[in-house]
């Protein structure tokens, strides 16, 4: 079994998708426990962990690369003389 | 309280061990693994109430020993990390090879650093906490130009220059805070407990005179901890010291930093949002970054941000966060750079674009980087799961939603930006055909001993001891905090998996470019310079004759006209004009600045 193998990766991916499925299901688990507390409301809602990791991270890469990066990057010899 | 005079504080162990270092030659290697460590049990073994002072200048004592309510935890894994630091370096070549020529200058310099900041941890007065304070700038800058290129001599200069200005802001303050203080006749005006200025001091700042004190030491401490935009020398220099270096760089400057603001500054709500900025800017800077060490450089600044976010909070739960956040921050952040410094030493390149596939053939490297990349991003079971989660469950009590929306968002981008993309594109993405064994058996050693720390520490009932040095313990019967709760897990597990899954959804925008990214160190590197070169330089050459003039013949003119002594009647060498203005003017200003700001 290597990495690179594309069949690998293809199997890699179908566990971590059932996972993260798992996980998400798992709310309705958490939301009864003694311990679950929403602050904010929102906080305590279903999925919310899982919604907001995501998003918060492809916000973050697409501003980044695209607004930052746009304005900002420059080639790695910059400072080279 | 106990008292004693003459006895030095435990850095000072290291600090003088490490000069002596070199003497020892043969001997030098192993003594230098024994030191952090008489270090840390001196720490130990010194009782919570004793103080020591020392006269100085007659008129003062300066408290050099005393236990403020961080302490122990500070102190205690700066000692530790001196250790695993100084197992990293150990010159396993010999000290003739360049290895061996190098750890003699570098190691040193490192213990006077680490010592110094040990020092800082335990000063019981502001001048005291300076001196060590200015110590440590000394010690890192050394430990920047060991590595011998002409890169480090260059970021080494720049860094030396940014924390002497950062240095001199804090004097500033302190000597505009020494003045006031005698102004209204306080008897020990150095005393550590006349800076606390902490929430309240800090609500009553106005732009009257007495309180530039409180923003001068603020920012000079803000240098140190990499604030944005103080802080681009973090990036800029860390990255170009030796495989060894940077390991010793990571842990000092910005952790005791984050202890004097603990004690200098909790609960400023402006330090809120100063960690909120810290913590964002470290991700976004990481993200685009292809240089590992730097990835790692970034993620140090992200990972203050969530401890100078506590400080500002300033409730008990979240000062304990934020040091036991530091406590673990430094463990992981040396076995990251470790692990880079590995591969690094191993293979000579350190640009993602260079590197993937190293898994084939450098499996403790791999293993031991990816423990830390699991314990930056809080994974349960490991340190960052049962520390940062303080601080996060602090802005969830004080109901503060921007800080929590933003730590929240932030635990998850450091997953994105330094828990995956530090190993995946070191160790995996591409085959580079690269195939270095592990290194050294010293190397190794230190990794798996820090690998080891941060899983222990995440250990359910493990962690006690670590919460029972925090600045607030628990009362006797209660719980300090109880991290493994089934929604935390559960909540965790949830937001850093999704994390990776966005990760890998946009790995082809994420690619690796041989890029760099524009900071604030451009200021002083390319529009300083630059306005001299192309702006005022240009101005002075074209009043050159002008000047001449002005400078040069019209007082050779009027000294000639005056009197002039016969040639071997010149006993003293003349000094332009122009040059002794330039001294004047300069002492002028100084005195100007201090004059004002003592007013």
């Amino acid at each position: 079994m290597s990495l690179e193998d594309p069949r690998t990766i293809r199997k890699l991916w179908t566990i971590s998708l059932v996972v993260l499925a798992l996980l998400v299901l798992a709310d309705f688990w958490v939301m009864k426990d003694p311990h679950h507390h929403a602050h904010f409301g929102v906080d305590g809602t279903f999925g919310f962990y899982s919604w907001y990791g995501f998003g918060v991270c492809a916000v973050m890469v697409l501003v980044s690369k695209f607004v930052i990066g746009l304005v900002l990057k420059r080639k790695d010899t910059f400072y080279d003389d | 309280m106990t008292e004693a005079v003459g006895l030095p504080p435990p850095g000072i162990i290291l600090v003088l061990g490490g000069l002596v270092l070199p003497l020892l030659r043969g001997l030098g290697p192993a003594v230098a693994l024994l030191l952090p460590l008489l270090t840390l049990a001196a720490i130990w073994a010194i009782p919570d109430d004793l103080t020591v002072t020392m006269p100085f200048m007659g008129q003062y004592d300066l408290t050099v020993l005393a236990f403020n309510p961080p302490t122990k935890v500070f102190a205690t894994i700066f000692a530790v990390m001196a250790f695993a630091g100084a197992l990293f370096a150990h010159p396993i070549t010999g000290l003739d090879s360049e290895r061996g020529r190098r750890w003699r200058v570098e190691l040193p310099a490192a213990f006077v650093y680490a010592g110094s900041a040990i020092c800082v941890t335990f000063a019981g007065d502001i001048l005291s906490l300076f001196l060590f304070w200015e110590l440590m700038a000394i010690g890192s800058t050394t430990v920047i130009w060991s590595a011998g290129t002409k890169e480090a001599g260059r970021a080494g200069y720049r860094y030396a220059l940014v924390h002497f200005v950062g240095g001199v802001l804090l004097m500033a303050g302190i000597l505009a805070k020494v003045f006031a203080l005698q102004a209204s006749g306080v008897a020990d005006p150095l005393a550590l407990h006349h800076y606390f200025f902490g929430a309240a001091g800090f609500e009553g700042l106005s732009l009257g005179t007495g309180d530039a004190a409180a923003w001068l030491i603020l920012l000079g401490i803000l240098v140190n901890a990499a604030a944005p935009p103080l802080g681009s020398w973090l990036a800029d220099a860390y990255p170009e010291a030796s495989e060894s270096g940077t390991v010793f760089l990571s842990a000092f400057t910005t952790k005791t930093a984050v202890y004097v603001l603990m004690l200098l500054f909790a609960g400023t709500q402006l330090l809120v949002y100063v960690g909120l900025l810290m913590a964002v800017y470290g991700i976004v800077y990481a993200i685009l970054e292809n240089d590992m060490r730097r990835i790692l450089a970034y993620s140090i600044v992200n990972q203050v941000g969530f401890m100078v976010c506590g400080i500002g909070i300033g409730t008990a739960m979240a000062l304990n966060g934020a040091a036991a956040h530091a406590f673990a921050h430094i463990v992981y952040k040396a076995l990251l750079l470790m692990s880079a410094g590995s591969v690094l030493y191993m293979t000579g390149k350190r640009k993602c674009t260079d590197l993937g596939g190293l898994y084939h053939s450098m499996p403790v490297t791999m293993t031991c980087g990816i423990i830390g990349a699991l314990a930056i991003s809080s994974f349960p079971l490991t340190s960052g799961f049962v520390t940062k989660s303080m601080i996060n469950q602090a802005a969830a009590d004080q109901h503060l939603a921007l800080a929590w929306f933003t730590l929240t968002a932030a635990s998850a981008g450091v997953f994105l930006h330094a828990g995956i993309k530090f190993p995946w594109f070191v160790f995996f993405q591409k085959d580079s055909g690269l195939r270095p064994p592990d290194p050294p058996w010293n190397m190794r050693a230190a990794m798996i001993f820090f690998a080891a720390v941060c899983i222990l520490l995440g250990v359910p009932g493990l962690y006690g001891p670590l919460y029972a040095i925090l600045p607030f313990p628990a009362a006797a019967g209660e719980t300090l905090y109880a991290p493994y709760t089934v929604p935390h897990v559960i909540n965790q597990l949830q937001l850093l998996l999704f994390s990776g899954l966005a990760f890998f959804v946009l790995l082809p925008v994420l690619k690796r470019t041989l890029t760099i990214t524009l900071d604030a160190d451009w200021f002083y590197r390319r529009l300083f310079p630059g306005t001299w070169k192309h702006l005022l330089r240009p101005v002075v050459l074209a009043f050159r004759e002008f000047f001449d003039y002005l400078f040069g013949q019209l007082p050779q003119m009027a000294k000639d006209t005056v009197y002039s002594p016969p040639q071997e009647a010149r006993m003293f060498k003349e000094w332009g004009l122009g040059g002794a203005m330039v001294v004047i003017t300069g002492f002028l200003f100084v005195y100007l600045v201090l004059g004002y700001i003592a007013a």
